[in-house]
């Protein structure tokens, strides 16, 4: 459909070029000394992913933003007997998630060079994380997204699990089970669907072909899956302690693509192929999003821990997305994708500056900070542009998706919009809170005197990541061009078959 | 010479006799050389299987070969093969260099193969008891162990009990059709909207002995004490040949003789299935000895094996066989890495043994972890396609429900493997473990890691061969 197809398939090599970046590790590093084999891998990994960046920037090559299917698309077949089939595509949606992942992931290598030990290990899973991702927003077949889906589950739960906190197994197991209990209820769903549907194509299953009866049920079990994963309160009890104890990479990557794969899910699942019965739920979601924004926004004001508390504003900035997919219009689909990417970058920023702290003094209590502005003016900046962008300051990248999706909201449900506005002075309030007691305030603890500023390596982290954020928050069309064409005949389709029963 | 059919079973037999005489000619000195005989014979019958081109039945109708039974006897040859492997070191190292082991090994496989092609309820039950048999001695092989002489002890008296049962009700119903055959049982029962009472009576009791062979809920209770009683090699040769034997032979007398008879069995292992599914799932997280665990894995399996057997038809009796296909391979894994780790010259049985693995054994906890991912059905491992396929033939079939409770119970289920998980990688090393595990373990262990990755890239390999051999048992 696109003139310009690529001569080779661009997205399964994006997909799994970090594989063999990872096998490549797993030969190279084995029989070496500890040393030796740790900065070997961290090389391997760092190179790999920054391929996979360059191999990323050529699909906006090869991508025409105003077509709204699916382009780049792969199709082979896989498992013949059951109509299985390895089939990938991307759209204005699904490309701005590749985006996330291939950017994030080079930058979580590079913060995760402080970690000492089992560095192979680190980097490998880090690696196969990203493949995990990426081969999940480009899945078309239902099949091979499950596979995907669920994947992204083992190097997590080791990320935690191996490299994680004190209370990193408790939170590791809690991550794991949660999201698989979401997952598996879903697979029955997919089962019914592909059973409905005759074919596990998922592009064969867009539109409203389900019997409502069936949709109602399909809807719920997808949903149980993707409000775990966004996640939606009350289903967010596993995220706190998951980032808590996570490395700072692992948070990264778990704020900034993992959680986004609930709303992807969303998007592409409910809302394009159980149109009639999102239409249905639509009220319960925004009642859930906006106990969501209020709840945790509140909950965070009170943290003491500052990952928690970055955490907790994800649940509610998430809450944001759902109020925008399910608001059911342009501007709230529109918002609610903006959200997610200008919190991919945030929310990512923000944790890797709780990690540049954690490093030099290994405490998260944000009580025992203060007056950091004095000594570290440079990264009281940095902390600073992100602080703004969670939220949501005009100019940066948080405003516009915000502002997008309560005018979604509020063509949806004024009540709703109004809670919305409520939650965006909360989470300033927090926000606000947190940077007087890191920053301010007088500097008379000895050790958070003695802090370096930041270094070389931190600056390649966040140089990438304030020019994204303030390219989007000041040239925001940059974006939306891309996914408008998709937006829009996601939104036609869903008004016309969701609102076409009574 | 519909006799040739039988070809890898004669040979086999007579194979074993020949060993057998040479084994006791020789005495124990000859148990290595036994043991590369027994293997060479295996493969041989393994070649002669795959060589097979005609199907059909022999020996007056007793015997059947088909798409099915080549299918299944060649993954029980694998099997006997590999547990062959693992058991070298093992027995060299208990003082159980005796000479029957690899011969009883091989009786055992030649009742199996013929508990598959049996088409006659006492070819059955010949070719039951000869597995059997078999495998009551190799429970108790290491005979100055206490806890190993209990298990053959239990599983002697036990699996009476269940032959007993079995043939209570074989002989309801032959006393209610006149015959024995499958063929004619097939017809007898065909059409029968209201089969007599002592039918009835007589397929419970063929159930029910039959689910104590598979050891599926509520005739579970022999597997973990034999489990961990047995000598580790033994333990993995039960896990993966006679089990899947038995759910073979299952499947064929449910789906072929007693197909008139769906309804009324349909009953009987949807109770099964469900019962052992959960049971398998909860008992399994409050054992600490990494066979029991195992045990109730394996009964949590059967119980996911047998969803496919409930969901009937083509599909499901295909899901079924590609289930088994990778589980088996799986548990060989498991036991091939227990086998593997020694503390003291004793194989590891407690979980905590495993604490720190990934530290001083690198590759074995990568093999052992893929293994536990596999068995708890994570993607893109192999375990999840067993399941993905046994889940979609339930929901195929209506039994909604039932896929539910499986994919809740495999996630209970899934708790325990990544306990073992939490072992090997987040926890720290105890006592040492012995350094050097044998080659060939390790190997084995490895390449079935491996298999367990790989499958996700040419699934049809198998989903193929075992749709040509589900489609063999309808006609």
């Amino acid at each position: 459909m696109n003139s310009m197809m690529p001569s080779f398939p661009l997205l399964s090599t994006i997909t799994f070029l970090p594989l063999i970046g990872a096998l490549l590790i797993l030969l190279v590093a084995r029989g070496r000394d500890e040393a030796q084999s740790a900065t070997l891998s961290r090389q391997i990994a760092l190179w790999t992913a920054l391929g996979n960046l360059v191999l990323m920037l050529a699909l906006f090559a090869y991508y025409d933003p105003a077509i709204a299917g699916f382009q780049l698309t792969e199709r082979y077949n896989w498992i013949p007997g059951f109509d299985i089939v390895y089939h990938k595509g991307i759209d204005g949606i699904s490309l701005w998630f590749v985006v996330l992942a291939a950017l994030l992931t080079p930058i979580c290598i590079l913060s995760a060079f402080t970690i000492g030990k089992r560095v192979k290990e680190f980097m490998i899973a880090l690696l196969v994380l990203e493949a995990m991702m990426i081969g999940m927003f480009t899945a078309l077949d239902f099949v091979l997204f499950y596979l995907f889906f669920e994947g992204v589950l083992i190097p997590m739960f080791l990320i935690v699990g191996i490299w994680g906190g004190s209370g990193r197994i408790y939170a590791a197991y809690k991550f794991f089970l949660y999201t698989f209990l979401g997952s598996v209820l879903m697979l029955v769903a997919i089962f019914a669907m592909v059973l409905q549907a005759g074919t596990t194509d998922m592009t064969a299953m867009l539109g409203n072909q389900f019997p409502k009866e069936m949709a109602i049920w399909l809807w719920l079990a997808f949903f149980a899956s993707f409000a775990v994963k966004t996640p939606m309160w009350p289903f967010h009890t596993w995220l706190p302690y998951a980032h808590v104890e996570a490395p700072t990479s692992g948070s990264v990557i778990l704020a900034g693509v993992l959680l986004k794969m609930g709303g992807y899910g969303f998007i592409r699942v409910c809302i394009q192929m159980l149109p009639e019965a999102s239409h249905l739920f639509a009220p319960l979601v925004l009642t859930l999003s906006c106990i969501a924004i209020i709840y945790t926004s509140l909950v965070a004001l009170a943290q003491s821990d500052m990952k928690k508390l970055i955490a907790y504003s994800s649940v509610a900035h998430m809450g944001f997305v759902t109020l925008g997919i399910f608001s059911g219009n342009q501007q709230g689909l529109d918002g609610a994708m903006l959200v997610m990417i200008s919190h991919g970058f945030v929310s990512a920023a923000l944790f890797l500056c709780v990690g540049v702290v954690y490093d030099r003094l290994h405490t998260r209590e944000i009580a025992r900070y203060g007056g950091m502005a004095t000594n570290m003016p440079h990264y009281a900046f940095v902390f600073m542009i992100f602080m703004l962008a969670s939220v949501g300051l005009p100019g940066t990248s948080g405003f516009v998706g915000e502002f997008l999706s309560m005018q979604g909201a509020f063509q949806a449900s004024t009540a709703a919009a109004t809670v919305a506005a409520l939650g965006v002075i909360l989470g300033a309030a927090y926000m606000l809170y947190l940077y007087r007691r890191l920053f301010y305030g007088a500097l008379d603890k000895a050790d958070v005197r003695a802090m370096p500023d930041l270094n070389i390596r931190e600056y390649l982290m966040f140089v990438p990541l304030i020019a994204l954020v303030l390219w989007m928050g000041l040239q925001p069309n940059g974006i939306r061009d891309y996914i408008k064409a998709t937006t829009t005949a996601i939104v036609t389709d869903y008004q016309t078959m969701g609102r076409a029963a009574p | 010479m519909m006799a040739m059919l039988a070809t890898p079973e004669i040979f086999l037999a007579l194979s074993g006799l020949i060993l057998l005489v040479g084994g006791v000619f020789k005495g124990d000195a000859a148990t290595p050389k036994l043991f590369v005989l027994t293997g060479l014979v295996l493969a041989a019958a393994l070649v002669l299987l795959a060589s097979q081109a005609n199907y059909g039945t022999a020996f007056h109708g007793m015997f059947i070969a088909d798409g099915f039974s080549r299918f299944v006897k060649i993954i029980l040859l694998v099997a006997a093969i590999l547990s062959l492997i693992l058991a070298w070191p093992y027995v060299a190292r208990h003082a159980m260099q005796r000479f029957e082991y690899p011969i009883l090994i091989l009786f055992a496989t030649v009742g199996m193969l013929l508990m598959v092609s049996a088409n006659n309820l006492m070819a059955l039950y010949v070719g039951l008891e000869l597995q059997s048999l078999a495998l009551y001695v190799l429970a108790s092989f290491r005979r100055d162990h206490a806890a190993s002489s209990e298990a053959g002890l239990k599983y002697f008296v036990l699996g009476a009990l269940s032959s007993g049962m079995l043939l209570y009700g074989i002989s309801l119903l032959y006393g209610y059709t006149g015959s024995l055959g499958f063929e004619t049982l097939r017809q007898a029962f065909a059409g029968q909207t209201q089969p007599a009472l002592g039918v009835i009576f007589g397929l419970v009791f063929v159930c029910a002995g039959l689910i104590f062979k598979v050891s599926a809920v509520p005739f579970h209770m022999w597997t973990p004490d034999v489990y961990q009683g047995a000598p580790t090699p033994v333990t993995a040769f039960f896990a993966a040949g006679p089990k899947l034997a038995a759910l073979a032979l299952l499947t064929r007398v449910m789906i072929q003789p007693l197909e008139g008879l769906t309804p009324q069995w349909t009953q009987i292992l949807l109770f099964a299935a469900v019962a052992s599914m959960l049971l398998g799932a909860l008992a399994g997280l409050a054992q600490g000895n990494l066979k029991r665990l195992m045990a109730y894995s394996s009964i949590a399996n059967v119980g996911f094996a047998l969803v496919g057997l409930v969901a009937g038809g083509e599909a499901g009796v295909q899901a079924l066989l590609i289930y088994l296909a990778i589980y088996f391979l799986n548990t060989l894994g498991i036991f091939a890495v227990m086998v593997a780790l020694r503390r003291n010259g004793e194989a590891v049985e407690q979980i905590s043994d495993l604490s720190g693995l990934s530290k001083t054994h690198p590759m074995l906890a990568l093999a052992m972890v893929t293994f536990m991912f596999s068995l708890a059905g994570v993607p893109p491992l192999a375990g999840f396609f067993g399941k993905y396929f046994v889940f979609l033939a339930a929901v195929k079939a209506g039994y909604v429900a039932l896929a539910i409770i499986g994919v809740l119970a495999s996630t209970v289920a899934a708790y325990y493997y990544l306990r073992l998980i939490k072992m090997m990688y987040f926890d720290e090393a105890t006592a040492p473990l012995d350094a050097v595990p044998e080659r060939t373990v390790t190997v084995t262990a490895g390449l079935a890691a491996l298999a367990m990755v790989l499958f996700v890239f040419y699934p049809s390999f198998l989903t193929d061969s075992a749709l040509v051999a589900a489609k063999s048992l309808f006609y």
